[in-house]
C-alpha cells in the first residue's frame, strides 16, 4: 500500500491511474508527474520501488496544490465571490448554475432533487 | 472565448476620464454610469458608482476584491420574486 499525499493510498492499478485518486491530479499530471520521475506509466503501483515512491511524493509536494489544499482554495475563491456579491456569487448563493445555462428545465446538478410544487388549484366551475 | 491579453482591460473611455479626474483632484463622488461593459481598473477602488441595471442605477461601492470583474456583474438585471403559492420560502 502506498501513500501519497496524505490520505490516498490507491495499489493494485497502473500508476497513471492510480495517482488520479488524488484530489486535484487527474491523467494529464499524473502523466506528468510519472514522466518527472521516470516511472513508467504502465507500471502497477505495487512494483514501485520506495525510492521511486518517494521522488514521486516530493514532486507532488513541491509542485502541486492537492487535496485539503486545493480544496480550500476553491472554497475561498466561491466565498470570495459570493462576499463581493457579484452574479457568479449571487448564483452560487443560491443554488443556481452559474454560466447562463438554462433553468426552466435540467440543472438538476446545481438544483438538487426535484421539489414538486403541489398542483394549487382545480378550475373552478 | 477571453478577451487577448495585447489588448489590455476594455474600460470605457468617458468612465476612465471620469475616474481619472476623480483620482487627480481627489474627490469622491458617485459616478452615474451606463457601462457595464467596462472592467474594473485598480484605480476604481473606493469610489462610488451607479449602475445603470436596464431600469434604475444600483450604488455599488467598488472594493479590492472587485478588480477584474466587470461593472455590470454588480447590478443585477433580473429581480425574482419567487413563485405563485410558494409562501414558505423564507424571504432574502
Amino acid at each position: 500500500m502506498a501513500r501519497i499525499a496524505g490520505v490516498d493510498i490507491p495499489n493494485k492499478k497502473r500508476g497513471e491511474i492510480a495517482l488520479t485518486y488524488i484530489y486535484g491530479i487527474g491523467r494529464s499530471s499524473a502523466r506528468k508527474i510519472l514522466e518527472k520521475a521516470g516511472v513508467d506509466f504502465d507500471k502497477k503501483v505495487g512494483e514501485w520501488t520506495d525510492e521511486e515512491a518517494n521522488t514521486i511524493r516530493n514532486i507532488i509536494n513541491s509542485e502541486y496544490k492537492v487535496e485539503g489544499a486545493l480544496k480550500s482554495e476553491v472554497q475561498l475563491s466561491i466565498k470570495r465571490l459570493m462576499d463581493i456579491a457579484c452574479y457568479r456569487g449571487i448564483r452560487h448563493r443560491k443554488g443556481l448554475p452559474l454560466r447562463g445555462q438554462r433553468t426552466r428545465t435540467n440543472a438538476r446538478t446545481r438544483k438538487g432533487k426535484r421539489k414538486t410544487v403541489a398542483n394549487k388549484k382545480k378550475a373552478t366551475k | 472565448m477571453a478577451r487577448s491579453l495585447k489588448k489590455g482591460p476594455y474600460i470605457e473611455h468617458h468612465l476612465k476620464k471620469k475616474v481619472d479626474a476623480m483620482n487627480a483632484s481627489g474627490k469622491k463622488a458617485v459616478i452615474k454610469t451606463w457601462s457595464r461593459r467596462s472592467m474594473i481598473s485598480p484605480d476604481f477602488v473606493g469610489h462610488n458608482f451607479a449602475v445603470h441595471n436596464g431600469n434604475k442605477f444600483i450604488p455599488i461601492y467598488v472594493t479590492e476584491n472587485m478588480v477584474g470583474h466587470r461593472l455590470g456583474e454588480f447590478a443585477p438585471t433580473r429581480n425574482f420574486r419567487g413563485h405563485v403559492g410558494k409562501k414558505d420560502k423564507k424571504k432574502k
